[in-house]
């Protein structure tokens, strides 16, 4: 079997001295997989992804990602940012800048890129999320659907090898949410490496190889999809679950 | 249940028009009994001053610069006193024949001002051309080449002194303002410690006492036989004493930044100085657009301090054009009336910018 892309081994972390919000995370994921983390709040599933590109710091452990092992080496979070897109809850999309600048920013500042290469990979990923028309707008003109959608765009300029998404539909209108899972999807079937804190369980169904589930810190259960649905192993997961599909 | 049939209703003009002058006034003017009370009110403030005002300083002026005249009983303003003080109120002790120089040099800087306000200014070349028009003002101003007579700063003095030292303090202090705003949230202890005993240290005192220490103080501590112009002092002074306030005022802005723009930043591989450049100061900048212009305003009026350190700006030059002549030390109030309007214009002006900046910079949060 080929090396895992990312790799946590024994991963612990605090915050503080005494919220231990991950406790001795095992977990290998393989190039191409995608994994749905799903868990009750406060259960550290977006620490543990916000861990792969060091939004957040872990204390004790190892974690690789593609073969760069992250430490306070500024270097290899650089190298390991240069793989990872991330997509956020809160969109976190720049106002200040147009759709167009949004995503050209990192080519050009980070890669060094000459702008009209840049200009001309940024429309290429807004045609693949179907956004191309609003170029020229500024993100809070845009729904919070499309918002999401240019954020994946963004994202999508690096050419990441690993995507992760951090509740990627938790602040859209329930009426938005379909259209970007509708973009997630085609980007799995694309063969990217995905990781995705969601509760969206038609969504782990139909994409995920793998679902994980957390609660205080700890992977409690993992197993394809259908098994876990169908078939959860443990109490909390049957309980979560219960919860959430309960209507 | 019966059908409906639907008709459609053509549109009618509004019953009460909301249009027009007149519309405006009954609406904005007496739109209620407490709108309509304040109206009257305000109407009847303005009654009682302005005519009395407007007798004194029209009707009843005398504009001849003859201090006879203004003797005159039941003469009001005397504004002769501005026509026959004008030069030293504008050029301070600039040698009289020699005030072309003044006059061209902050014409020049004038001009460049106002370019600089608009957007075919801000190009690569801004910089570099206003580092030509400083070197060509301080030239003209310092003379000593090409025939012209050597003239020392302690004799610089009126408007341009005011708008030198306002503009030169304004362009140093912003970009300090910055780095000392981001040094306070900076990671690293130390630095954080040095912009926060700086910036508390510099408001703990007032611009006087700032003034008096660099232009008294200074020189004690400098090598013996070293010296520096009292004037690069007092800009050095100025600027420092307004990047403090203005620190804070960006340091405001900074803090509004939700740190989500600044982890996705992150995650987009921008480092530190790329995501303060491109992320977070525009934004913040142009959150506290209001806030700089009003440090800017109170800067250029916080230059007639100098006059202490015996520079004679627009302020100190009419002192020293009045309370050198005893015929026309009594029209003190006219002549403060007028550099007053001179004032006023440069911070209106400001103000009016100031407008125009904040809806270039809020472009992004129009719906």
């Amino acid at each position: 079997m080929a090396e895992p892309i990312i790799i946590f081994d024994k991963l612990n972390k605090w915050y503080g001295n005494n919220f231990h919000v991950l406790r001795d995370i095992d977990l290998n994921v393989a190039l191409g997989e995608r994994i749905v983390i799903c868990g009750p709040s406060g259960s550290g599933k977006s620490t543990l992804i916000r861990c792969i590109n060091r939004l957040e710091e872990h204390q004790q452990g190892r974690l690789v990602v593609d073969g760069v092992e992250l430490t306070d080496d500024v270097k290899a979070v650089d190298d390991v940012r240069k793989k990872v897109g991330m997509v956020f809850q809160q969109f976190n999309l720049f106002p200040h800048l147009t759709v167009l600048e949004n995503l050209t920013l990192s080519p050009m500042w980070v890669g060094k890129m000459p702008k009209k290469e840049a200009e001309a990979k940024a429309m290429a990923q807004l045609e693949r999320v179907r956004i191309a028309e609003q170029a020229t707008k500024y993100p809070l003109q845009l729904s919070g659907g499309q918002q999401q959608r240019v954020a994946i765009a963004r994202a999508l300029c690096l050419t990441p090898k690993i995507m992760l998404f951090d509740e990627p539909t938790s602040a859209l209108d329930p009426e938005m949410i379909k259209e970007v899972l509708d973009v997630m999807v085609e980007m799995a079937d694309q063969g990217i490496t995905m990781l995705c804190v969601t509760h969206e369980m038609g969504f782990a169904k139909a994409v995920a190889n793998r679902v994980i589930f957390m609660d205080q810190g700890q992977i409690v259960e993992q197993n394809t999809p259908t098994e876990f649905f169908n078939n959860p192993q443990n109490e909390r997961s049957k309980d979560f679950l219960s919860k959430i599909l309960g209507h | 249940m019966t059908a409906q049939t639907f008709e459609s209703i053509a549109a009618r003009t509004a019953p009460v028009s909301t249009e027009g002058p007149i519309a405006w006034v009954r609406i904005n003017l007496f739109g209620d009994f407490t709108t309509g009370l304040m109206t009257v009110i305000v109407l009847a403030g303005l009654l009682m001053v302005l005519p009395q005002f407007f007798s004194w300083a029209v009707l009843r002026a005398a504009w001849l610069p003859d201090y006879d005249a203004c003797r005159v009983d039941g003469v009001g303003a005397c504004w002769g006193v501005v026509a026959e003080k004008y030069r030293i109120i504008i050029f301070g002790r600039y040698p009289y024949e020699d005030q072309w120089r003044p006059l061209l040099a902050t014409s020049v800087m004038l001009a460049m001002l106002v370019g600089s306000c608009t957007r075919s200014f801000w190009k690569a070349w801004l910089l570099p051309a206003w580092i030509v028009v400083l070197a060509f003002f301080f030239a003209v101003m310092y003379g000593d080449f090409a025939g012209l007579q050597k003239v020392e700063t302690d004799r610089w003095g009126g408007l341009p002194l005011t708008i030198m030292l306002s503009t030169l303090s304004m362009m140093m202090a912003f970009p300090i303002a910055m780095v000392v705003a981001l040094g306070r949230r900076s990671s690293m202890p130390a630095i954080r410690t040095v912009c926060t005993v700086y910036v508390e240290l510099i408001r703990g005192v007032p611009l006087i006492s700032v003034l008096f220490m660099a232009s008294f103080m200074f020189p004690l501590f400098m090598p013996a036989g070293v010296s520096i112009d009292v004037l690069v002092r007092v800009i050095i002074g100025i600027t420092l004493f307004a990047a403090a306030y203005m620190a804070e005022v960006i340091r405001g802005g900074l803090q509004a930044i939700p740190k989500g723009q600044i982890e996705a930043a992150a995650t987009l591989g921008l480092s530190y100085w790329q995501t303060q450049y491109k992320i977070v100061l525009p934004q913040a900048l142009a959150m506290v657009v209001p806030s700089i212009m009003n440090n800017f305003i109170s800067l250029f009026k916080d230059t007639s301090l100098v006059t202490i350190v015996s520079l004679y700006e627009l302020t100190g030059a009419l002192g020293l054009a009045l309370n050198s002549d005893a015929n026309w030390r009594p029209f003190k109030i006219e002549g403060y009336l007028f550099i007053a309007l001179i004032y006023f214009a440069f911070c209106f002006s400001m103000s009016r910018y100031s407008i125009w900046v904040e809806k270039q910079v809020n472009k992004g949060k129009a719906r």
